[in-house]
Formats: C-alpha cells, structure tokens, sequence
C-alpha cells in the first residue's frame, strides 16, 4: 500500500480505504492482534512493528484485561503477563504513538474490555484515541444496545466502532449490529472463546452467506484461524481476517517467528476460496 | 409482557435505575433474549410454580422458621433479635431456593447440561442437589483456592454426581469460576444451560434470582407479624454478590419504616485494601462492570479489577449486585461491613448463645446486631436472614482458632 500522494486518511476513512484496497487487491484483509505490554512494552512495540513491516494491512492493539472472559489460554495468558508487567490503558496509547512516529499509516484499532475504558472515562478514552492515532475501537463485550454513548463519542471523533455477530446471532441481532457497527463488523466464527483450532468450521461459508446480504459493513473473520492455509480459505469469503492466538503463539518463541508467521500470512496464495 | 407482574424494576433492558444491564459477547446475547423470555413465561404459569412451591415445600423444606433469639438479645441488652432459619433449608443455605428454580427452569426449556459457578461451595452444592433431583447433568466451576478452604463442600459436589472442575487462571476465586463458567457457555450455548448462583451477572440474571430468593423475605414478613405481631425495625444481611439480602429485603421494600441493611465483607478493614465492600470503599468501588453487569465494582486506578478477600468465600468478591447499587442511590437500603475480626466475634456468640453454628457469610450480618442491638430499646426488632450454617466452615475455624476460644 503506498499513500504517500496528500494527507492520509484517519479514522473510519483510514479503515474504509484499507477495505477498498483489498477489495481491489482481491483479497480478505490481514488484521493481526496483539497485546501490548506481551512480552513487555518495548518488544510488544517491536512486534507491533514487524507486523506492519511484513504486511499486515491493520493492527488490533490489545489492551490487557484482568478478567477478559471472551479468550482462551493463550490470549488469557499473555494479557496476564503483560498486566504484571505494568501494562495501563496509556502503554495502548503511547504504543499507537510509536507506531505513528515510525511512519506505520495502516489502520489501527484498539481492543478492550469495556470496564477499563468506563475507569479512563469513555469521552476522555474516545478523545485520546483519536489524538494519539486510532482508528477504531473493539469492545467485545459491549454490545450494540448498550453502546449509546460509545457510539456517540466514536462518530464524533469519526473513529470506527465495531460490534460482533456470531453463529447465534439471529436476524434481529444481525440487523441490530448491521444499522450499529461502523468500520467492520467482527465475525465470531464459531461458539467459543478465542484460540487457535486446527481447521475452521465446516459451517463457514453458509453463515458467511446467510450474513453477507443482511450486512453492509466488511466482514471480518475471527476466533481460531491460525496458519496461512486456513487464512488462503478465507480469500473471496469473507472481507478480511484476525489472527490472535497464533500470533501470541510465535511471540511466545521470538520475535523472528512472528515476522515469518506473519509474511507466511500475507504471501498466502489467493484464491483458494472455501466452498 | 414485560417484566415482573408487579411494578418493580427491572425495566425491560434490565435496568435497575441506572445500574444491571447486559454487558456480554455478542455470542450469548441470544442465549439472553431467549432465558428472559423462557423465564417470563414459566414464572407466570401456574403449572411451573406449583411444581416449584411443592418442591420447596416437601423437599427443601419450606417454609424455614423464624426463632427469636431470646438469650442472644438478652445478652446484647437491646433490640429483640429475629433469626430467619435459611440455615435450616434442604442443603444448608438459601441457595437452594434459586439452584432449584433455575433448575426446573432449565429442564422445561429442554437443557440438560447444567453449568454453575461456586464461591463458598453452597451454589454449587445447590446447583448439584437440585441437577441430581430432577436428572440434569451438572458441571461446577470453582476456584483453586476456594477448593482448597471448602473442601467439604467439593466431596459434597461429587458425591452428588457433579463434576468439579479447578480454575486455576487469576485469583483462583469466585470471579475466575465465574469467567470460566461464561467461558464454557459461549462455546457450549446451544446445549447448555447456565445456573448463576446470585444476584448478579447479565439481565435477566439479577432478576431471576431475586424472584427466585423472594420466598424468604415473604415468609419472614408473615412469620414476624404472626410471632411479634408487628413488622421489623429494620431487616439485616449479609451482601456478596447479594441474593440473600435482595431475597429477604423484596418483601419489605413499600414498608417505609423497616430499614434494610446489607453488610459487605470487611476483610482485615477497608485501609487494609484486602476486603470485599464494593460501598465502603469509594476510592476502589466504583461504577464499572464485571461479569454483564454495571455496578459496584472494586477495581485499581486503570480500571483492572481487583482481587478481594475475605474470611468468608461466599462474599469474596468484587462487584455487588445491580439492584443493591439501586437501594442504595435511592436511600432505601443502607450498607455497612464488618471485618473479619468483628465477624469471628459474632460468630462466637450465636454459638454460644443460641445454639446455631452460622456461615461465615451469615455472620457478618450477626456482626451488625453486634453493633445495633444495644443501641436499641428492648422492644425494638431486628430481623435477621441467616443465610446458611457453618459446618462447611469449620476447616476454616480449626485453622484460625482454638476450640475454648474466645
């Protein structure tokens, strides 16, 4: 991606050019998630680095939660140890500074349980974000009907706001979070929690379907994808794609694995869309 | 057909004035849509109550009596002391009365996989007893630590026929089960039915439980003008997540002049930072939400939540219930706490004066008729929910104390 020609788009615009170029491109956008403060400050921003470096079209910066009961293990164990390390609500904000200081323009989104983010104050959140360079929030347990205030602060700010849609979701809900969500929307794709899993779910492509015409928002698939064949499935499906759990997986061995894991995913081969 | 067939709260969002609500993944919000509509209907069908008010009646137990406690106020040379004898319900605690309406509630929606999360043991020895009667399969999750000073209460579980299973993430408490307990019914919501021990979680959770639990304020209320022939001065409990409290406070809420007290855990006292009173302590209880729902919730400067203690497991933990936040902004219900220290004392005492071994949970609420009952005339009176007995304790006791103490 190259938008060296006038000022780069922020906020929802950031994220519906990235969308846009993809689209172009064929391709189911990359947005890896980290947690900032995993291993520690300074390498989680070097990851984050890499992670731009090799490709990813966006990055979700993950901030650590005490109770964070939507993850599994690996997420639950990483955040863990970024929050005994003095991980705050302001390490995510000096880390979307320092990727913006490095020159990084890609999209990114901050991922928090909503309770740290009532603690900051959401006006004072919502106004931080979008001065230090964010561009969307994900609050996974914050759903549409609850989110008046957030979504107030978020169009003023102009920054994206995702909701979520998973295999419950009925059609009610589906239209609920469709009218709400803005940037993308985060399809869960299965019942659970997030993790990497050996394949995805046989069901995919007809949720998938049974979404696309009720949404008009980018779909972007998360929970469980974890190797750059499933992600090469995704391809033509789906509007773009999380890594999470894999991710934490290579940091876990060192940051030279993240940055291969992560080319591994960008240089997937195309088209081999899931049927 | 919205909420409650009488005119309390909550609204239809699940709001208690400002505080409840349903702060949840996107995954279980249908699971939600589908227990408050499946709840409405069983809670308004004669069928389904008589099968509950029998069950209570033959099996439980129900009703639980009212004893004066003659030589406790005696001793305390003050207000007459009314003891409400949860204590004695099938199982050993409240618990039971809502383990076995969700229960039932589960099996009429067809669920026979029955998840719970457990703090002290009571929930899950509830949840278990009330799964083995009506042949549900039952899963409890509980904290590494709590196993270990409830021991009782997991061989309890298990000779019951549920499974136990240890949560290790986290301070190992009642706030991890919990997590975990969420954890599993996001991955298993189709099949699996969720029975959350209190009066808190996500709408309609804190509703529910409190329709379920109302049965002791109920009989209270008609023992105490039966026996005393007027109504209490004020209504005592003790408040962890809160359904004892809510379950006795229900019945008195339009009686303007009994006073409802709930009593949070004060642990080793609120400059010590290790407690559980999400009221008391204004620096780190405040507004957030933990586990679906907004209200109270102990909690550092960067919105992480914190890890409690208490001498009890049951009140070990760091948010309170929505519709107690509500009692307490509308000046209906007052809080207060009481320590560890102030509860051993207590406890102590109703042993010695009556005869009754209490919870630890209970205690806290005998702790405050410590405090209040020699202020008061000799015929004023206090009622007192006394949640559950202490046997499940005694490991606890005998680790802390010597037996001619104090």
């Amino acid at each position: 991606m190259n938008h060296e020609e006038g000022p780069h788009p922020q906020g929802i615009q950031a994220v519906a050019a990235m969308f846009a170029q993809t689209k172009r491109e064929g391709r189911a956008a990359f947005l890896p998630y980290f947690p900032v403060g995993y291993p520690n400050y300074e390498d989680s921003i070097s990851i984050l680095q890499s992670l731009a470096e090799a490709g990813a079209d966006g990055i979700e910066i993950g901030i650590p939660f005490s109770d964070p009961l939507a993850d599994g293990p690996t997420v639950q164990a990483a955040t863990q140890i970024a929050l005994e390390a003095g991980t705050t609500v302001e390490s995510a904000f000096r880390a979307v500074e320092a990727m913006r200081a490095h020159g990084h323009q890609l999209p990114l989104f901050l991922m928090s349980y909503l309770n740290p983010l009532l603690s900051y104050g959401p006006h004072e959140f919502v106004q931080k974000a979008s001065d230090v360079g964010a561009d969307g929030l994900i609050i996974p347990d914050l759903p549409p009907e609850e989110a008046d205030a957030f979504i107030t602060l978020c169009e003023l700010a102009e920054l994206a706001l995702v909701f979520f849609l998973a295999p419950t979701s009925d059609d009610v809900r589906i239209q609920l979070v469709s009218e709400r969500a803005r940037g993308f929307i985060y399809v869960v794709s299965l019942t659970g929690t997030t993790g990497a899993r050996a394949a995805l779910p046989n069901d995919l492509a007809r949720f998938i379907a049974r979404l696309r015409p009720r949404c008009a928002q980018p779909l972007v698939l998360g929970f469980g994808i974890s190797n750059a064949e499933q992600a090469s499935q995704l391809d033509g499906l789906v509007d773009g794609f999380i890594v999470g759990s894999a991710m934490i997986a290579a940091a876990k061995q060192s940051q030279a694995a993240v940055r291969q894991f992560t080319q591994q995913i960008v240089q997937r081969s195309h088209g081999e869309r899931l049927r | 057909m919205l909420p409650p067939a009488d005119k309390a709260l909550p609204d239809a969002r699940g709001y208690f004035g400002d505080f409840g609500g349903r702060f949840v993944p996107e995954t279980i919000m249908p699971a939600l849509d589908e227990l408050i509509h499946e709840f409405q209907l069983a809670w308004r069908d004669d069928g389904f109550r008589d099968e509950y008010d029998r069950l209570q009646a033959q099996y439980v137990g129900r009703p639980t009596p009212l004893s004066h406690a003659q030589r406790l106020s005696e001793h305390l040379q003050g207000a007459q002391i009314y003891l409400k004898r949860e204590d004695l319900a099938h199982t050993g605690a409240h618990k039971i009365n809502n383990a076995l309406g969700q229960a039932l509630l589960a099996k009429r929606m067809g669920k026979k996989r029955i998840i719970a999360e457990t703090g002290a043991g009571q929930h899950g020895v509830a949840a278990a007893t009330a799964c083995a009667l009506l042949g549900l399969d039952c899963i409890v999750y509980m904290g590494e630590v709590d196993m270990a000073r409830q021991e009782p209460n997991v061989f309890r579980m298990r000779l019951l026929g549920a499974e136990v299973r240890s949560v290790a993430s986290g301070s190992r408490t009642l706030k991890d089960a919990i997590n975990e307990a969420i954890r599993d019914w996001v991955t298993n919501v189709r099949t699996t039915f969720y029975l959350l021990g209190s009066a808190l979680g996500p709408h309609p959770y804190p509703w529910m439980v409190r329709e379920f639990q109302s049965i002791i304020g109920q009989e209270a209320r008609a023992q105490i003008l039966q026996q005393a022939g007027r109504l209490p001065d004020a209504c005592i409990a003790c408040v962890g997540g809160g359904s004892n409290a809510i379950g006795i406070f229900h019945a008195f809420r339009e009686d303007e002049l009994v006073d409802l007290i709930g009593v949070e855990a004060g642990g080793h006292g609120i400059a010590s930072e290790e407690h559980a009173a999400r009221f008391a302590d204004p620096d780190r209880g405040r507004l957030g939400t933990l586990h679906g729902t907004y209200s109270y919730v102990l909690q550092d400067a960067d919105g992480q939540i914190m890890n409690t203690h208490s001498i009890s497991a049951g009140l070990d933990y760091a948010a309170i219930g929505p519709e107690h936040a509500f009692l307490r902004q509308t000046e209906r219900a007052h809080y207060s706490y009481a320590t560890d220290e102030e509860v051993l004392a207590a406890f102590h005492l109703l042993c010695a004066t009556e005869g009754i071994i209490p919870a630890l949970e209970s205690a806290h609420a005998m702790a405050e008729v410590s405090k209040r009952a020699p202020q008061m005339p000799r015929d004023a009176i206090l009622l007192v929910n006394l949640s559950g007995r202490g046997d499940k304790d005694l490991d606890t006791l005998m680790s802390t104390l010597t037996p001619d103490q104090p």
